[in-house]
């Protein structure tokens, strides 16, 4: 994108294209960082737990540019973002999804999961699947017609979230010490 | 996982499973290399994929069309603006032709399967000399008109656009409406082999527009042939397009194959499409906004920052008399 707008080919309404972007790539890297559990599962691959935590940290990273370009687009007027804020709940819904990936992004320091101790610290990161969700409801309300993009994201969290379930089920007792409500 | 050749494994043990990187001091060369090839390729990976998510438009043919009667410095007449004009090249290359495509660049890049000659358009319902009659035929019965018009989107943007026409009322006039007309009904052509857009079924096709039959014979309602000097460009609305300034950009149909005066209020495409979101009037209004979005702003293509919207776009004082009396939020 950065190369688009060196070379002036963001189009006539860069504010919006960037707009987008941002939000679709925010969505994205969320998506793929929620992938990583389940291809573990199932291919039994490690590496993915490995990049789990940067992915996870630059969709963070993304929904705030997200957010800032947003605000921007609205001129940074408090009263206009605060009514679309409150009572639009389109734009409700994304920044709910927003403000649930704060905690996360916070705790992803090497030392939280020690210091919150793993529970907790495994609770409050499950808030990933209501924010991913927001996210992907958000984007849905974002387009005006034809959601054959924004239905095939959910189907691709949906199948996410089938995988955690299916496997929870067929191993209800693992080898290591679970913790209740995981 | 890690997985050593027995020579290199005198225990015959494999190391414990676990999802940390081991944390060895000196990692063997042969470490080095995998993890320098996983990292080569997860960043391949990602970067590639997300160059595909933001696809840049591709290489676009906006060449001007055939020259059109254009005097640049002409005097401005009563309803023109004096803003100054969307370039030339955002005005063909940013469109919403949902016949094309959803995206920006969809009509640009897809404009060339649209054979806009011949081209005929029709004209029944209510009116005493219904008739067929070839677009050139139809252009040399009115001369052409400049008129530098703003346009918005209900998306919230916003172009300056220099239109060619003839006013809709002269065509009105000479088809003689009935004193049943009450409304005008528009309809796009419905080619899908010409629209490659009307291959899905986002909306209900052909694309049908309305207006009032007093809103049509308004002066401002233009029946435009021309942008900018030049024969209007496919995704413009080629050959023949509605412009409607007071009202949002979809109001405009584009590529109008046919003209019915009706008694009844039209069924138009985006009303029936999202009733709650897109009404029959559609008249450019700050105060009422789109339930997800504000209207009361809108950015000119061109312009990083916002500028207020204006009611009925700034031609208030030439048609808010229409609609004396009416609750605009209930009809909008």
């Amino acid at each position: 994108m950065l190369l688009d707008a060196w070379t002036g080919a963001l189009g006539a309404n860069p504010v919006q294209r960037a707009l987008h972007q941002t939000g679709l790539l925010a969505l994205v890297l969320l998506i793929l960082s929620l992938a990583c559990t389940p291809l573990r599962l199932v291919f039994r691959w490690t590496w993915t737990a490995r990049i789990r935590r940067a992915l996870g940290l630059l969709a963070f990273g993304y929904a705030a540019l997200h957010f800032l370009i947003y605000l921007f687009d609205q001129g940074f007027v408090p009263g206009t973002i605060l009514t679309d804020v409150l009572e639009r709940p389109f734009i409700t819904v994304g920044f709910t999804a927003l403000l649930l990936l704060v905690p996360l992004a916070l705790t992803s320091r090497a030392d939280s999961v020690r210091r919150l101790g793993f529970a907790r610290w495994q609770r409050l990161h499950q808030l990933v699947y209501v924010s991913v969700s927001l996210a992907a409801l958000h984007y849905w309300w974002g387009v005006k017609k034809d959601h054959t993009a924004p239905l095939m994201y959910a189907l691709v969290i949906a199948a996410l979230f089938a995988v955690r379930v299916v496997w929870k089920r067929r191993q209800p007792v693992r080898g290591r010490a679970t913790q209740p409500g995981d | 996982m890690t997985i050593l050749p027995p020579e290199r494994d005198p225990e015959g043990q494999r190391p414990p499973a676990t999802t940390e990187t081991p944390s060895r001091p000196h990692p063997t060369r042969r470490e080095f290399l995998r993890h320098a090839a996983l990292f080569t390729g997860t960043v391949a990976a990602l970067g590639g994929g997300l160059t595909l998510l933001t696809r840049r438009p591709g290489a676009v043919d906006t060449t001007p069309g055939e020259n059109l009667v254009w005097r640049p410095d002409r005097p401005l007449g009563p309803y023109d603006t004096t803003e100054a004009v969307t370039p030339y090249r955002e005005a063909t290359t940013y469109n919403n032709f949902y016949e094309f495509g959803l995206g920006k660049d969809d009509p640009v890049r897809l404009a060339g399967s649209l054979r806009t000659r011949p081209w005929t358009v029709s004209i029944d319902g209510e009116v005493r000399k219904p008739q067929t009659v070839d677009l050139g035929t139809l252009q040399s019965w009115f001369p052409l008109e400049d008129r530098i018009y703003r346009m918005r989107c209900v998306e919230g943007w916003s172009m300056v656009m220099p239109w060619l026409g003839f006013p809709l009322a002269a065509l009105l006039r000479r088809v003689e409406p009935t004193g049943q007309a009450k409304y005008v009904q528009f309809t796009a052509l419905h080619d899908p082999e010409q629209f490659p857009g009307q291959r899905s079924d986002v909306l209900d096709w052909p694309y049908v527009e309305g207006l009032r039959l007093d809103e049509a014979m308004h002066p401002l309602t233009l029946m435009a042939v021309g942008l900018q000097g030049r024969v209007l460009l496919p995704q413009n609305g080629a050959p023949l397009r509605l412009v409607v300034p007071w009202k949002y950009g979809f109001k405009s149909i584009k590529s109008v194959v046919r003209i019915t005066l009706t008694r009844e209020q039209p069924r138009t495409t985006w009303s029936a499409a999202a009733p709650d979101e897109y009404g029959f009037y559609a008249n450019v209004n700050p105060a009422v906004d789109h339930p997800r979005w504000s209207q009361a702003s809108e950015r000119r293509i061109g312009e990083l920052g916002r500028r207020p919207t204006l009611p009925f776009n700034g031609y208030a004082e030439e048609v808010a008399h229409l609609y004396a009396g009416m609750d605009l939020r209930q009809f909008f």
